[in-house]
């Protein structure tokens, strides 16, 4: 960000909800089924048919609230009207003046609170396909529509205009989805369109009021949020530099061009003639609901950072480790491996990097992951052969004996890792004579080439005592 | 008289996915002026503290458990469409985004 | 024939069921051409299904209170399989693939639907000539209309085609047409009927309801539709009233409030019938009194801001996209565009632009949000005269049936026919038309008596306390 400027950025994030029907109807809410096999009248709109509220959306997007310290109040359905060819009914059933979920705050690692505006229920719409042309939107020649996911339920989740950074930004996504996770509301899974993100972005200079804003579409990841957003903030600095102004409209991320480009300008603004909803009664959840839904709430990641940070005590763990094992939902496991005795630091850095980013724990088991490191502490296994042992279990469950005994990892008997010593030792006369005069950071060289030599079977710290021996 | 215009009559019409030629645009701009200036005589009441009833029913909260049921098989669905490809739905090039 | 001889004589097994739709299909075959009531005859389905009845008369079992009985569907109510219009081209050979409930529950009572009726283009419209496939004409007087918009349905009990149909009332379209025809007619309590598988007009003010040429035979009709529908939401929870029990109870001890704005600018025959009528139930016992209710008189503005924009947003989905009419275009909005250009009737688009309009930005609050509160004012209002009374009467309609195409050109007189109907669509309350007295030209005309909320046991026993007396008379 260029001296003097600000960013504003406030996030619309839009949910899936993880129940067995969909919103208004009892059509599967399932990914991937054949196009138009999960449609009956109500989610295809046809003449006549009439909505009726999932309670198990409704329980889900209470969890939500709750876990976002938002007010749970009675509410409403209203109808957003606009004409498109994924919305059977050609109108949105939403809720506006009355939302379910209001008021709330979501606090980043980084002790930003974020403010919640609202948190309110509504349906999904169809799925397009553009054909011809390049397939593209634009130059399609027609499109074809499945209504599967037409009326699966959605929670909307709007933040206030309460962050400052990219970064952020993207801290702000992850910590809510980890958020989402946690209450069984969500899968979270950005890739498959089931948590959906849009960036309303405005620059200004400090202390003056909020600049014009653009809502940026299309973020599939963590990674093209924070680029879209930075990108987005960087060119509009630059118009107002240059004398130009911010026109409020929707832009397009591209994530190949690594860019933004407009979409639709929002001078003729739209008109969704909201109304209630006829068809439904207003929707008070019981205080009985809230409660059992409430009861149900395992600890949210904010708790579970507090509890992980303070059995770590002085373990050094750097703030992004510590949000990948929390978002990721590994804590059970790096506290499972600390109670074992094994180093904090060492359990930090397996789960976040061999579980974190790649994949999440998978099929691993805790006691699993525990056994492996309590392995690899001992040296019966090396470090290449841990991580190894970690992505198999992840990837295929099982115990740890049964993976380690799969790849065939038994630990070298001293003999024969003093005879690959040995030879390396022979092959690197003058390293050897450095080392032996007290260069000791050529331990290094020699783990290295013994490693090769093992391909990775080696114990670092054994390769060590053999070298101290010959020394 | 209402101050309905001709020009918001057409942008209306234009919210509403209808076209109206010049003959029904001067017609149509008249009729609904009628009728909104019958509504006058509610635009003149004082009802500020009066609530607004959007539905006649008060039946609370009415939900339905989380329950799978059978839908419409496929072939039922498409049907009725006016153009179907690929089991889907076919319509002609869309230009707009969605909003 | 009456449904309920019929009915009676079917579970007896002294009348075939096919030989009741038979006659039902001929009596049509005679004057369908003529009068233009049903849209769809659905002879098969309607002859297979009475030969079932047959079977399960001979089986020993009971086919249900309308055992055999011809019925006649609005053509707005959605039967599987059998083409679903609303008067409209822009469903032109629409089959729906699924039942309403109240269809479901005419099936399972063992009625036997023969066709859908004739309709004013998605009820929008009091005289059934809005529709798309031509107007309906009144079988006591062919050059009047029946009423509207359930005209084809008021038409087909008329004709004697079938002895009870089913309409839809959203602002007086069961009841001014039973009027203009001299049929019973009644607008349940909102709620009680399911509005399942009623295409939607104005979805806080439709209900489904029987017409039929006797109190007992719409109240066992009524009977049979109502009750609870968990895929309705806004369906009252409790099961169907028993209002056969009831037809016999009186009116002594009632208290009747005669209401001036249910009759104020009527005909003077309307005017002098509604005074009859109120003689009637004084005679029966009940203590009529004079009221004024002036806050119906806002009924009429509300009602045409309230309807249209519900409508506007319920008819959006005739889009060309899923079903129903496409016009062909390059681009999407403008395949939307031309479909519903051509799709829809100049009555269609006049109350979709209304509705748009009072819904729009920068209007909302002085047209939608005003009537909202109007409406708030007048369901206060009918509550005070509910505190003094326990049953309104008024007219149904302000005149006899009126000439085809008289009120055509312009849409304020013709919505001016639904002003003593519409206040009840409004309150979601309860209310039936009784034929009662002649117009200047000798048509029958009706009278309306309303009732609160569930008040339909009450409605049935003094309307036929007016059948009565009009038999008398
Ligand atoms: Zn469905």
């Amino acid at each position: 960000m260029r001296d003097g400027w600000e960013m504003v950025i406030g996030l619309e994030v839009h949910t899936e909800l993880l129940t067995a029907s969909k919103l208004f109807c009892g059509c599967a809410n399932a990914f991937g089924a054949e196009p138009n096999t999960q449609v009956c009248p109500v989610c295809l709109g046809l003449p006549g048919s009439l909505p009726v509220l999932n309670e198990r959306a409704v329980e889900l997007a209470v969890a939500i609230g709750l876990a976002l310290h938002c007010t749970v109040a009675p509410s409403t359905f209203h109808r957003k009207n606009y004409f498109y060819p994924d919305m059977p009914k050609d109108f949105q059933i939403s809720q506006y003046d009355l939302p379910i979920n209001a008021g709330g705050y979501l606090d980043l690692s980084d002790g930003t609170r974020v403010t919640i505006e609202r948190a309110h229920l509504e349906e999904d719409t169809g799925k397009s396909t553009h054909l011809g042309g390049t397939g593209r939107l634009h130059d399609a020649e027609r499109s074809l529509v499945d209504y599967n996911r037409a009326g699966v339920p959605l929670v909307e989740i709007v933040s206030g205009p309460d962050i400052r950074s990219p970064e952020q930004a993207r801290r702000y996504a992850a910590e809510l989805r980890a958020v989402l996770v946690a209450t069984g509301a969500s899968d979270g899974r950005m890739e498959e369109g089931s948590m959906r993100v849009d960036a309303n972005v405005s620059v200004r200079r400090p202390g003056e009021p909020l600049g014009t804003r653009c809502e940026i579409k299309n973020l599939n990841s963590l990674r093209s949020l924070q680029r879209a957003v930075a990108y987005e903030a960087d060119r509009q600095v630059a118009l107002l530099e240059d004398g130009g102004r911010v026109r409020q409209e929707t832009r397009h991320w591209d994530d190949g061009l690594g860019q933004t480009s407009t979409m639709r300008v929002k001078e003729e603004a739209e008109d969704y003639r909201y109304f209630r909803e006829p068809d439904l009664t207003e929707l008070v959840p019981s205080e009985a609901m809230v409660a059992r839904v409430r009861a149900a709430l395992g600890p949210m990641p904010a708790e579970r950072r507090a509890a992980l940070t303070a059995l770590l005590g002085d373990a050094e763990a750097t703030g992004d480790v510590l949000d990948t094992v929390i978002q990721g939902g590994l804590d059970a496991f790096v506290r499972a491996a600390i109670e074992e005795g094994i180093d904090a630091g060492l359990a930090l850095a397996r789960a976040a990097n061999e579980l974190g980013d790649a994949q999440g724990a998978g099929r691993l088991d805790v006691p699993a992951f525990v056994e492996v490191l309590a392995r690899e502490s001992a040296g019966r296994l090396s470090a290449t052969q841990a991580k190894t042992v970690l992505g198999d279990l992840a990837r295929a469950g099982g115990t740890a004996d049964d993976a380690i005994a799969a790849r065939g990892f038994v630990p070298m008997s001293s003999e024969a890792l003093g005879a690959v010593v040995a030879t390396v030792i022979g092959e690197h006369p003058g390293e050897w004579s450095r080392y032996v005069a007290g260069e000791d950071k050529l331990a290094q060289f020699f783990i290295g080439h013994v490693m090769k030599a093992t391909h990775g079977q080696a114990n670092g710290q054994a390769v060590v005592a053999e070298l101290e021996t010959r020394r | 008289m209402s101050d309905l215009t001709r020009d918001e009559v057409a942008h209306v019409a234009h919210l509403a996915r209808l076209r109206l030629s010049d003959e029904e645009l001067d017609r149509f701009t008249g009729q609904l002026a009628q009728v909104l200036d019958h509504a006058n005589d509610l635009r003149a009441l004082d009802l500020s503290n009066v609530a607004p009833t959007a539905h006649p029913v008060d039946l609370g909260t009415v939900l339905r458990r989380d329950e799978v049921s059978a839908g419409l098989g496929r072939d039922a669905v498409l049907a009725s469409a006016p153009a179907a490809e690929d089991g889907r739905f076919a319509v002609p090039r869309v230009l707009g985004d969605e909003p | 024939m009456n449904a309920l001889e019929i009915a009676a004589d079917v579970r007896a097994g002294e009348l075939s069921a096919v030989a009741a739709v038979d006659d039902a299909l001929e009596a049509i075959a005679r004057r369908n051409e003529e009068l233009n009531v049903f849209v769809h005859v659905d002879r098969e389905g309607a002859r297979a299904r009475a030969a079932e009845i047959d079977e399960r008369v001979a089986r020993g079992e009971d086919p249900g209170p309308l055992a055999g009985v011809p019925v006649g569907l609005k053509d707005n109510l959605c039967q599987t399989g059998v083409p679903t219009t609303c008067g409209s081209r822009i469903l032109a050979g629409w089959r729906p693939p699924y039942s309403a409930t109240a269809v479901e529950r005419l099936l399972g009572a063992g009625a036997i639907p023969v066709g859908k009726t004739n309709m004013d283009e998605f009820a929008m419209g009091s005289s059934t000539e809005t529709s798309a496939y031509g107007p309906t004409r009144n079988p006591v007087a062919p050059d009047r209309v029946p009423g509207g918009s359930s005209g084809g349905s008021a038409a087909a009990v008329a004709a004697a085609m079938v002895p009870v149909a089913l309409g839809s009332d959203t602002g007086g379209s069961i009841r001014q047409p039973a009027a203009l025809c001299g049929l019973v007619g009644i607008k349940p309590t909102y709620g009680l009927v399911s509005r399942y598988g009623l295409v939607a007009f104005a979805s806080s003010l439709d209900q489904i309801g029987p017409l039929a040429r006797t109190v007992a035979e719409a109240a066992t009709c009524l009977e049979v539709i109502a009750g609870h529908d968990p895929r309705d939401s806004t369906s009252l929870p409790e099961p169907a009233p028993d209002l056969r029990g009831h037809l016999d109870d009186g009116v002594a001890g009632r208290r009747v409030g005669l209401i001036r704005e249910l009759v104020e600018g009527a005909d003077p025959e309307v005017v002098a019938a509604t005074r009859a009528a109120a003689d009637a139930l004084s005679a029966a016992g009940a203590r009529v009194i004079e009221l004024s209710i002036p806050e119906l008189r806002l009924g009429l503005s509300a009602y045409y801001l309230i309807a249209p924009a519900e409508a506007s947003s319920n008819l959006a989905r005739y889009d060309g996209v899923r079903y129903g009419l496409r016009v062909d275009a390059d681009d999407v909005t403008a395949m939307n565009v031309a479909t519903r250009t051509a799709g829809f009737g100049a009555e269609v688009k006049r109350r979709i632009m209304l509705g748009t309009y009072a819904l729009s930005a920068g209007y909302y609050d002085a047209y939608y949000g005003q009537a909202l509160k109007v409406r708030t004012v007048m369901i206060e209002a009918f509550a005070r005269a509910y505190e003094q009374v326990d049953t309104l009467l008024g007219a149904t309609a302000p005149t006899e049936a009126f000439a085809l195409g008289a009120k055509v050109a312009d849409p304020m007189a013709m919505y001016l026919s639904d002003v003593f109907t519409i206040p009840t669509n409004l309150s979601g309350h309860a209310a039936i038309s009784v034929p009662f007295g002649r117009g200047a030209t000798g048509l029958p005309l009706g009278v309306q008596l309303l009732g609160p909320a569930r008040s339909e046991t009450r409605l049935v026993s003094a309307a036929a306390v007016l059948e009565a007396g009009r038999e008398e008379a």
